[in-house]
């Protein structure tokens, strides 16, 4: 057993053997690696933390970070070729150490309650979803057929479940992400177990969703039960956490009062992820570290500006309609108009099937409009066949939300670059490959990541790749298509600030499509606000997001999940 | 495969849902109608082979009955052409073929001289039940074999892994005469000539059903082990389901999918290797008839079998698409 | 794409794409590998220069001597004619081996053409084109290849024209699926974003990656096909019994079963061994070829 335990924070919190009745879980000096039982890898390092009853303790960190694997160590769930070993590792008073398969599985679901991130791959998606809920009933014993029936429909109507009889014989596929979810906990709150851990419970969800999930798990906690939540987004965890700890790299950076690191966050890494969550205080303010205007100018091929007085990009009245599987149509995209200025960023929002990507993809001339028009610098654009639209299409590019899928599986990164770049505007290939080391330092990569293949590089590495294949082209206008959902905040705080220094020093404008209010408000100039293919809101992102006139926008401000800091500095800065 | 670019299209509302449902009957009917569609066109096929043979049936039929290989004069041909309307334009001949089909009536061989459909009724017995034995013991030795060791330490599943891509790889005729050689001469737990009775059945379903339980066992496996590692199976472990619980109540479901998608298929491939392994085994069925069909150039009686397999093929495929559904609801109203 | 459609369209995977999956989960076993190679490349120079392998004729008869069990002095034993199995079964390869890469080469020509413009037409044309897949599925291999011959009769020929179509369909199908996928890809659509003209997107895009698994499903096909071959050479359908081709050696071995299990055996060997080293080689490929996009 490894004596090297680490404190990088204050010991929190010392137990007196009297509050040993308070004190729901302890964990001390947990390690947790994969694979070789020798020489395993480690991704859970010395991790401590005690959590009484009745309080809720959030787990923060991002991918890699470990708090999943710690989460899954108190129900023994992770995995045949995992090694863990701790100090010490009690539930109730109970030494789960060394306990076997058949001991943690009285315990799931009895005394511990575990939900997964997004229900709709969390329930079995061939069964309905009172079977899975009745699963966790009869596998502990509890009542016969008919009064496990009876139950079903009364969990499901304690979470807030609408005709609870009906969605118990419904799959998956069948309900909505909302019903989904709430089934989902309904099946893990089912015998009322004391600690319940809640894993990314709100990630894939729209805001007004989610902030009706957290609404019940806050419910949970004032029924007396204790909650460990596991989150990469601060702000989810603010509104309810009691205490936080912050992991990074498999260790617990900093731990304590939720309230007290909130506000007056003392380790580095956790300042940085405060200061990463992009929001209507970060307007106009880097969300990474690091030196500010990190690009330096290179010379652009761009012909001078043509009139400023033009939108870049201006469509009206524009209407998508598409028929289902089932043969029904329905319209996708109803009248939508907008303005994209030169060298500005308007964002589109709005939750998913709002047709925000649909918009996008008539903007990029790669679906083509059942009514109205795109002008590209006043000129047609939609309207244009596609042999004519070819040479323009350079002025637009996109950046999308999944860059791999986007790159061709067997290209380097130079030759996704060079394919970029116009035959004509180049003497030679020795020039084009100059350019090509232009563009990947404007994005911020080496010269080495030239010959990678995009497979081989990070989320957020592959996310500048795309920036400069957008770029390659010399574009008035980027199309940018959810650029940041896919990426961890530290790694979104560094690319929003790319688009913003590239934005500044090329003039290039924005078509922004994103759910995330917060990254919305943080970029835009301009604000679209869509729902249901229409658009609910326009006009400057500050009165959108302050004065909201629509009560749907009201609704969705509402709902957005808001870092609580009292009296921070940056909360403070900003107003 | 995943695609850069979202779809945004809403998921139906239940109103919708319900009307979908109500296409049901209707989406049957197209599918029994394609089905018929698949039929139809195979015939074609069959009867357009038929009628690029080279050279003239009539003296075909007349060489074979005599077995003779000379020229015969327009008066000996001419019985033959009348019987069996050589005479009659393609057209015609292709329409008494299909009004035929429609009617139960493959023709007459020209060998036997006797009703195609006869002689396939009097020998298909033995062949459908060797096919039907081979498809349920390759089912079963495949799941029990996926259940036991899939995910079971590297050992086990490396060790099936390599049964099953060896054993996929084996032809009928080989693992035949292996096991006729082990197990009837060598041993003799077996008969030689199996005869019609149980223990005749026993090598040679299991000749059948090995190969095909290596091929369908790699498909269950694979998305067997691919369903233990979605999120609703560590689901159903954190509501304290054990280990075999969930191989049997969750994961197995949808390992079994795409071997139920390849059992139409493999209904059909069966049948073909009973021809062979009926040779092997010396059984009765279908399998003489047709190889002597076959040399013989008896092109009624072969073309019948197969339209014969292709009937079976689109019927298990019928069945198959209705128990898919059964196994997998979503498909129900998804299609 | 999805894994499992139950429509008639979506049908039957190829056994052969089946198999490479497979492979890819048993972990490249290097002394396998090495074994595989030995053995192909024994065959290969069986059918290239026979007589390297050989020293005797393979019809060399010798009646005193008809019918020995496999020895030292004759490794795969004698026929009923006393001539020396091993020797058949080296100067078979040949003729063997030939009718399989006829077979591949017919069956991956015509599933290129029609996998291809089905894929890339899409529409109409894709839906005749797989309505005409769909029914040739609807005839098992072998039962496609009896009707051949007592059509066309029996020859080595028919053997390539029947196994050659009769394995088309599942090729067509495996790339009419990659076309479509890649077709669907995003970096398709974001070649076209950059104004590529399509002529220029399939050729750089569509047709590499979509062919990129057919040189593994060929690799296997070889040995798929030169199974079904012999299967109906088994049945007397294929090259007649004198030559030594392996079918042909299954042919005349099968009436000798209860006397001398080694003239059926050993060339079944044969075949199984050819079979199983390509596939192991094919499979050694499909890692490498993955490997130079994936890690």
């Amino acid at each position: 057993m490894s004596t090297t335990t680490r404190r990088s924070a204050p010991v929190w919190p010392t137990e007196a053997p009297a509050d040993l009745d308070r004190t729901l879980l302890r964990v001390e000096d947990l390690h947790v690696g994969f694979g070789d039982a020798r020489d395993p890898t480690p991704v859970v390092k010395g991790v401590s933390f005690t959590l009484e009853r009745g309080r809720c303790l959030a787990i923060v960190g991002e991918s890699g970070s470990g708090k999943s694997v710690t989460a899954r160590t108190i129900v023994g769930l992770t995995g045949g070729r995992s090694h863990v070993r701790a100090g010490r590792l009690e539930l109730a008073g109970r030494d789960l150490r060394g306990l076997g398969d058949r001991g943690f599985r009285a315990i799931r679901g009895q005394d511990v309650g575990f939900i997964l991130q997004d229900a709709l791959v969390s329930l079995d998606p061939l069964r309905p979803v009172g079977r899975e809920i009745a699963e966790a009933l009869r596998l502990h014993g509890w009542g016969t057929r008919t009064s496990r029936h009876e139950k079903v429909v009364e969990l499901l109507t304690q979470v807030g479940v609408p005709d609870a009889e009906l969605v118990a014989s419904q799959r998956p596929d069948e309900l909505s992400g909302g019903l989904r979810q709430r089934a989902l906990i309904a099946s893990a709150l089912a015998l009322d177990p004391e600690l319940v851990i809640a894993d990314e419970p709100t990630t894939a969800l729209d805001v007004t969703v989610q902030a009706q999930i957290l609404e019940l798990l806050e419910a949970t906690k004032a029924r007396g039960r204790t909650l460990i939540l596991i989150s990469h987004d601060l702000a989810v965890v603010s509104r309810m956490a009691d205490d936080i700890a912050v992991m990074q790299g498999g260790e617990i950076v900093e731990q304590g009062d939720a309230r007290e690191v909130l506000a007056n966050p003392r380790h580095a890494y956790t300042r940085a992820l405060l200061d990463a969550v992009p929001s209507e205080h970060s307007r106009g303010q880097r969300l990474s570290p690091g030196r500010d205007a990190a690009v330096s100018v290179i010379g652009s091929a761009r012909a001078a500006a043509p009139d400023a007085t033009v939108p870049v990009l201006e469509a009206t009245d524009l209407v998508k309609r598409y028929r289902g599987p089932d043969g029904i149509e329905r319209t996708v995209v109803d009248g939508v108009s907008f303005r994209l200025e030169r060298g500005k960023t308007l964002g589109v929002v709005g939750e998913s099937g709002s047709g925000k990507t649909t918009t996008a993809r008539i903007a990029l001339a790669l679906t083509r409009p059942d009514g109205g028009e795109v002008l590209l610098d006043g000129e047609p654009w939609s309207g244009l066949k596609e042999k004519e639209r070819r040479a323009r299409r350079r002025q637009v590019s996109v950046i999308y939300q999944d860059p791999l899928s986007s790159f061709d599986p067997r290209w380097s990164v130079e030759r996704i670059l060079r394919d970029t770049l116009a035959p004509e505007a180049f003497a030679d290939d020795a020039a084009r490959g100059r350019r090509v080391g232009e563009l990947l330092e404007l994005v911020g990569l080496q010269d080495e990541h030239r010959h990678r293949r995009p497979l081989q590089l990070s989320g957020g590495q592959r996310q500048r790749v795309a920036i400069a294949r957008a770029l390659g082209p010399d574009p008035a206008v980027i199309v940018c298509d959810e650029p940041v959902s896919a990426l961890d905040v530290s790694i979104q705080a560094q690319v929003l600030d790319l688009l913003e220094d590239l934005q500044r020093e090329l003039g290039v404008s924005y078509l922004f499509i994103s759910h995330d209010l917060g990254v919305i408000h943080h970029i835009s100039d301009h604000v679209l606000v869509l729902s249901k293919g229409r658009v609910v809101e326009q006009g400057p992102a500050d009165d959108v997001f302050r004065r909201p006139q629509e009560p749907y926008t009201q609704a969705l401000l509402a709902a957005v999940p808001r870092l609580q800091r009292p009296g921070s500095r940056t909360a403070a800065a900003a107003d | 495969m995943s695609t850069a670019v979202l779809d945004d299209r809403p998921a139906p509302p239940d109103a919708q849902l319900l009307r979908a449902r109500l296409r049901r009957p209707a989406r049957v009917a197209v599918r029994i109608l394609s089905a018929l569609g698949v039929l139809w066109a195979a015939a074609t096929f069959t009867f357009f082979v038929q009628s690029v043979l080279p050279g003239d049936r009539a003296t075909l039929i007349i060489n074979q009955d005599t077995g003779q290989t000379i020229e015969r004069s327009a008066a000996e041909l001419a019985p033959i052409n009348e019987r069996f309307g050589f005479d009659d334009s393609l057209v015609t001949q292709y329409g008494h073929y299909l009004t035929g089909l429609v009617q139960g009536d493959l023709g007459t061989s020209y060998r036997l001289k006797q009703p195609v459909t006869t002689i396939i009724s009097e020998q298909i017995g033995p062949t459908l039940l060797l096919t039907f034995s081979a498809l349920a013991l390759a089912w079963i030795i495949s799941i029990a074999l996926t259940v036991a060791t899939a995910r079971r330490g590297r050992i086990a599943s490396s060790v099936a892994s390599g049964f099953e891509v060896v054993t996929a790889a084996l032809p009928h005729y080989w693992l035949g005469v292996i096991l006729l050689v082990v197990f009837a001469i060598d041993l003799q737990w077996f008969p030689v000539e199996g005869g019609t009775g149980f223990v005749g059945l026993v090598l040679p379903a299991l000749t059948l059903a090995i190969p095909l339980a290596g091929f369908l066992g790699q498909v269950t496996r694979e998305q067997f082990e691919r369903t233990l590692d979605e999120p609703f199976v560590t689901s159903a472990r954190a509501r304290g389901m054990s280990d075999l619980g969930v191989r049997v109540k969750h994961a197995l479901r949808h390992a079994v999918l795409p071997a139920i998608t390849l059992s139409g298929w493999a209904l059909g491939a069966l049948f073909s290797g009973a021809v062979v392994v009926e040779l092997v085994f010396a059984r009765a069925g279908l399998g003489q008839v047709l190889v002597d069909a076959a040399s013989a150039r008896d092109i009624p009686l072969v073309s019948g079998v197969v339209m014969l397999v292709a009937l079976v093929y689109v019927i298990a495929n019928l069945i198959v698409d209705a128990l898919y559904v059964v196994v997998d609801p979503r498909l129900g109203k998804a299609a | 794409m999805s894994t499992a459609t139950p429509t008639f369209s979506g049908g039957a995977p190829t056994p052969g794409a089946v198999a490479s999956a497979a492979w890819s989960r048993v972990r490249t076993w290097r002394p396998g590998l090495v074994l595989a190679g030995l053995v192909l490349l024994f065959f290969v120079v069986a059918a290239a220069v026979p007589s390297l392998l050989a020293s005797g004729s393979p019809t060399d008869i010798d009646l005193r001597g008809a019918l020995r069990a496999p020895s030292l002095e004759h490794l795969l034993g004698t026929d009923q004619n006393g001539r020396d199995l091993y020797t058949r079964v080296v100067y078979g390869a040949r003729e063997s081996l030939l009718i399989g890469l006829g077979a591949t080469a017919l069956s991956t020509s015509i599933a290129v053409v029609l996998g291809v413009s089905a894929g890339l037409a899409g529409g109409i044309a894709d839906a005749i084109i797989n309505r005409f897949l769909e029914v040739l599925f609807s005839f098992p291999v072998l039962l496609l290849a009896l009707l051949f011959v007592t059509v066309f009769g029996a020859s080595a020929t028919t053997q390539i024209v029947a196994v050659g179509i009769g394995t088309a369909p599942g090729y067509a199908r495996l790339i009419r699926g990659q076309v479509i996928a890649v077709r669907d890809s995003g970096y398709v659509e974001a070649a076209g974003a950059l104004g590529h003209s399509y002529a220029r997107i399939v050729r750089r895009h569509v047709l590499p990656n979509a062919m990129r698994p057919l040189v593994v499903v060929v690799t296997l096909g070889v040995g798929q096909a030169i199974v079904w071959a012999s299967g109906l050479a088994f049945l007397g359908l294929g090259v007649a019994p004198p030559s030594p081709e392996w079918g042909a050696l299954l042919d005349a071995g099968k009436n000798y079963v209860q006397k001398a299990w080694w003239l059926e055996v050993m060339p079944g060997l044969a075949i199984v061994a050819f079979a199983l080293s390509v596939t192991t080689l094919g499979r050694a490929l499909q890692a490498r070829l993955e490997g130079g996009t994936e890690r």
